[in-house]
């Protein structure tokens, strides 16, 4: 059984341009699938449809057309049995900053059954393996560097054992140091855990080290699929970045194109 | 049988996350909270000394009895506004914290989440509406020799099942509209409380609003603990305003998840369901 399956996805957005209602497509009929414990990376610029695609995945999003499948569970028509495997890390840490991260973690795991017996011992042992320090533990979140928040992520998605871990720009605006630490907890989580992964990142250097295969999304479509040395065959190119280029015609970090900047108002 | 039975246990304790995470959110606002409170005390008595107004300019009223039904009026408008504000902070609050994503994309029903808000905002709210009535009752030193306050506690426990019903409709509100939804729950809460006798009898109303008033739940809510503290009534005598109160529960439990499941499915279509909204 494959991890992920989605086939032809589609998702638009309306957003009114003064009395007017645009439809902006956000994914375009987006096919690929990923094996179980398998890593892929997508790249794409703000706009492409990557958040969106971590959305209907994780079923906070319904689809306007085509199909996604978690393990053989339909997004929408199984979407609690695709909640109890997937759990995500997004660019944003997203806690109740005025709780501390063993609050912030209890009350989550409750969320996926987890009793007091069983998180009064494994918050303190994920916490650590994490890295984060313990006498931080009971520090308002709001305290915390970016980097620690992040780790709070990170052991909240830990802890409920996600076999489809949603990773979307996990490490953007983390110092250099942190970065690494994450990206080594992600390889750990893999290792250990046997957890399919999907990272969407504007990371080019971080897609290549950690996925087995990387993909294009651009204005909603996915332009290409492969490990990233077949992708540089493929564009001639002699690296990431200048596939990326050639794939879409555009650079990684160009974002002052018109129709980008209107499609960003509403995907971002 | 025993997969249900393992599934009814997730739920419980998830409906237990939903109140142990408010109980940590009470805790680290517990000033703020005092403060809050110390604003309702002072709207209460700002309600409350129109009884005594009445007597100073001559008006002929049995001025206890005038006091205690506006304090009655006034504190189950407290209590109403807390259980309201409780259930439509469910979505607000997440949105505005940024984890609203993550409640909502977690193995949990929509009753359970929302219920363990209605869980600890009825919890909360009982705390906050007997202190209330105790503090502003000593204020006026009001007695209460024949008052039967079993009942009266039992006819809010039972009303608060319609209060929670009709919270879960108000809480879709922020889904729709990320930027007013919330306030539009003080509006619900003053159209409810208007036509059900808050500080006067619903005989007082045009023939149209007693017809509101005879489907909402805080009218028999008020009648039933005005009759237990003001005379004295037994639960039994007390059934005429209990059977309304379960039917309307009753009815309004699973109209209220309808509503907020209709409001869910919108927010996922038109992508509302993440913190900018």
């Amino acid at each position: 059984m494959k991890a992920v399956e989605v086939h032809k996805l589609r998702k638009e957005f309306v957003r009114k341009d003064g009395r007017k209602r645009v439809h902006v497509e956000a994914l375009r009929g987006l096919t690929f699938d990923m094996e179980r414990g398998e890593c892929i990376a997508v790249l794409g610029q703000n706009g492409s449809g990557k958040s969106t695609l971590v959305r209907l995945l994780s079923t906070l999003l319904l689809p306007d057309g085509g199909t996604a499948r978690v393990f053989g569970y339909d997004v929408v028509r199984e979407d609690k049995a695709v909640r109890r495997l997937v759990n995500r890390v997004s660019v944003e840490a997203s806690f109740f900053k005025k709780m501390s991260p063993a609050e912030n973690l209890h009350y989550a795991a409750r969320f996926y059954g987890m009793t007091l017996s069983e998180t009064s011992g494994r918050i303190p042992e994920i916490l650590a393996r994490v890295g984060f320090p313990p006498d931080r533990r009971t520090e308002p979140m709001e305290n915390l560097s970016r980097g620690m928040q992040q780790k709070v992520a990170l052991a909240r998605a830990l802890l409920t054992s996600p076999v489809l871990l949603l990773l979307d720009e996990p490490t953007t605006g983390l110092d250099p140091r942190s970065k690494l630490e994450v990206q080594g907890f992600i390889r750990e989580m893999r290792a250990v855990h046997d957890s399919t992964i999907l990272l969407c990142t504007h990371d080019l250097a971080e897609a290549e080290a950690l996925a087995e295969r990387v993909g294009i999304l651009d204005r909603g479509r996915l332009l290409a699929l492969e490990t990233a040395n077949e992708l540089k065959a493929r564009f001639e190119a002699e690296t990431l970045e200048e596939a990326f280029f050639a794939a879409t015609g555009r650079g990684f970090d160009d974002e002052h194109d018109e129709l980008d900047a209107e499609e960003r108002k509403v995907l971002a | 049988m025993r997969a249900v039975a393992l599934e009814l246990k997730h739920e419980l304790i998830g409906l237990a996350g939903v109140v142990e995470r408010n109980v940590y959110l009470t805790r680290r606002y517990i000033y703020w909270d005092l403060a809050f409170f110390v604003w309702t005390v002072a709207n209460t008595l700002t309600i409350v000394f129109i009884a005594k107004g009445i007597e100073a300019s001559g008006g002929n009223i049995d001025v206890d009895r005038a006091t205690t039904t506006l304090l009655i009026g006034a504190v189950v408008w407290a209590y109403l506004g807390i259980i309201f504000e409780f259930l439509t902070e469910t979505v607000a609050w997440e949105r505005w914290e940024g984890t609203i994503e993550y409640t909502f994309m977690a193995p949990l029903s929509r009753a359970m989440h929302l219920g363990g808000s209605g869980v600890f905002a009825v919890l909360y709210g009982l705390v906050r509406a007997i202190l209330l009535f105790i503090v502003v009752a000593a204020f006026f030193g009001l007695a209460f020799d024949d008052a039967n306050f079993t009942a009266a506690l039992v006819i809010l426990i039972v009303a608060s099942v319609s209060f929670f019903g009709i919270g879960m409709m108000t809480a879709v509100l922020p889904l729709i509209s990320p930027e007013k939804g919330a306030q539009l729950g003080f509006v619900a809460q003053g159209m409810l409380l208007v036509v059900s006798g808050v500080y006067y009898p619903v005989e007082v109303l045009p023939e149209w609003m007693q017809w509101l008033a005879k489907i909402s739940p805080a009218t028999y809510a008020l009648d039933g603990i005005r009759a237990a503290i003001l005379d004295g009534a037994s639960l039994g005598s007390l059934w005429h305003d209990i059977w309304p109160l379960l039917v309307i529960g009753a009815a309004c439990i699973p109209l209220g998840l309808l509503i907020f499941g209709r409001g869910e499915i919108y927010a996922k279509r038109h992508g509302k369901l993440k913190r900018s909204g």
